[in-house]
């Protein structure tokens, strides 16, 4: 009895103080706070002097334009992306992120924007491409922390040695000085790596299919499941660039290849 | 009975996170309390040698150990974890080739070894102050008296100087041991699965907050244990100066 009227005065307290913080009103969506990773080039990267930028910034930012809002960024470390958006430190998730079950529980997507294959590379010494995990048992694979190429390697890869990084670069440094003996993610951004910085260490080795339960749709910006308005926004958005060209035209500035 | 158990436990842990994760906890449980007993062991070693570096006449060596003390105390200890982790990494290439034909490859490019070397070397410099500082305490005069005895210096430190500072030292030895049990969950930023590097892959998994509370609870358990194991140790060792 007691035990039950102290859940219920925390339940109350923590619902009192929750509506203290969050938005307890519809919005009027006329600023947007962005969350991005800011580690994920060419997708979203941090330049020298700290600003964000990448295809997902020119891209968001040219939506913001055509809806007449004033959109603003912060960058968040990938960890902690999706608590802080549902702790209302910004509005909207937009860095990369797949849409899946998993995440789903928690917050809401807007249509699709970018679905890219995941993908492996290697040391240059690798010998094979078969990427089975036969092929792959015994051997050191990394991945970044908390995203779905990880749960990917935990669902399949049981045989070999997971690594996870807290940013996709630390992945590639040690891929580069032969930590590591093969990275899975984004293919997009690994080619990124492979074009740049490891042009000398790594090699690329094969495209992964897309397992649904896993990869989910494909790359989706994530709300608050309550801002279903903000949602409907940019669901609107995003289906009219795709449509009238105008998301070709900033993509095909970052990328020789379709990514929707 | 056990279900209205479970019942009134689910009103404050999520059960659904500990039945499909709870394994994952013990074991990054284990790997923290692996890391620090073995760090904190060797920096012990090594910790008693540089103590004595710090005490020696040579200025030479007492300097060297001076620098070591300085730098390991007076820098972050992610910092120094980074510095050796991705530093090795620089010549790990270089490396290879030998490792491999020596057999040794696959634990010098894990990160367990580094991350072991890295809390070594810095819980030895908290330990080597701890025991330079309790030998000091240990009077002059006995020294000189075994010297007038004709006792041998190595002889002298085992019979009357370690036995005496090694009492003196306990307690910080305790706290730097707790310290080092909170400190080592950076071990988790140089991708080990210890006890904060599992919390951190059940909560991408989850999202679930309470994960990080079931972490504080354990690391709270650890520390509160030791706590009370050293208290008792004290009382034991120290029963010759209670009156």
């Amino acid at each position: 009895m007691l035990i039950r009227k102290t859940a219920q005065r925390l339940a109350i307290a923590a619902f009192a103080l929750a509506s203290l913080l969050g938005p307890a009103v519809a919005k009027d969506w006329k600023e947007i706070r962005i969350g991005t990773e800011g580690a994920y080039p060419p997708f979203n990267n941090l330049n020298a002097k700290g600003e964000v930028e990448g295809f997902e910034i020119d891209y968001v930012n040219m939506l913001c334009g055509k809806m007449k809002v004033k959109c603003t960024w912060v960058a968040q470390d990938w960890d902690g992306i999706i608590p802080a958006l549902l702790s209302n430190k910004y509005d909207i998730i937009v860095a990369g992120m797949n849409a899946t079950d998993e995440r789903k529980k928690k917050v809401d997507f807007t249509h699709v924007y970018t679905r890219v294959p995941p993908a492996f590379i290697a040391a240059k010494s690798a010998k094979t491409n078969d990427i089975t995990p036969a092929a792959l048992k015994g051997k050191v694979i990394g991945a970044q922390a908390s995203t779905i190429h990880m749960n990917f390697l935990e669902k399949y890869y049981k045989d070999s040695t997971l690594k996870g990084y807290p940013t996709q670069e630390e992945a590639n440094l040690d891929l580069a000085n032969g930590r590591l003996d093969y990275i899975v993610a984004d293919k997009v951004a690994l080619l990124d790596f492979l074009n740049a910085k490891g042009k000398d260490c790594c090699k690329f080795i094969a495209d992964v299919a897309r397992d649904p339960v896993i990869h989910g749709d494909g790359v989706g910006m994530a709300v608050r499941k309550e801002d279903q308005d903000l949602k409907e926004m940019f669901n609107k958005a995003i289906d009219e660039s795709l449509k009238d060209g105008s998301f070709k035209a900033v993509a095909s500035k970052y990328f020789t290849f379709d990514i929707m | 009975m056990m279900d209205s158990l479970r019942d009134i436990a689910g009103l404050f842990l999520n059960l659904d996170i500990l039945d499909r994760y709870g394994y994952r906890i013990l074991q990054g449980l284990g790997l923290t309390l692996q890391l620090v007993a073995v760090s904190v062991l060797f920096g012990f070693v090594l910790g008693m040698l540089i103590a004595h570096a710090r005490l020696s006449k040579s200025w030479l060596l007492s300097g060297l150990a001076y620098c070591y003390t300085t730098f390991f105390r007076g820098t972050p200890l992610l910092c120094q974890l980074f510095l050796v982790y991705y530093g090795i990494g620089l010549f790990l290439p270089a490396w290879r080739a030998t490792l491999e034909d020596i057999g040794l490859w696959a634990y010098f490019r894990d990160a367990y070894i580094w991350v072991v070397i890295t809390f070594t070397l810095n819980t030895a410099a908290y330990q080597a102050e701890a025991l330079r500082g309790a030998m000091q305490a240990v009077p002059r005069g006995q020294t000189e008296a075994a010297k007038a005895l004709g006792l041998h210096q190595f002889r002298i430190l085992q019979t009357i100087i370690w036995p005496q500072a090694l009492l003196i030292a306990l307690r910080p030895l305790g706290n730097e041991l707790i310290i080092m049990i909170k400190a080592s969950s950076i071990a988790s930023l140089a991708t080990l699965y210890d006890l904060m590097g599992q919390t951190r892959f059940i909560f991408a998994r989850t999202f679930d907050l309470s994960v990080y509370l079931y972490a504080a609870i354990l690391y709270l358990l650890m520390v509160e244990t030791i706590r009370r194991l050293w208290g008792l140790m004290e009382t034991r060792l120290m029963r010759h100066t209670l009156r």
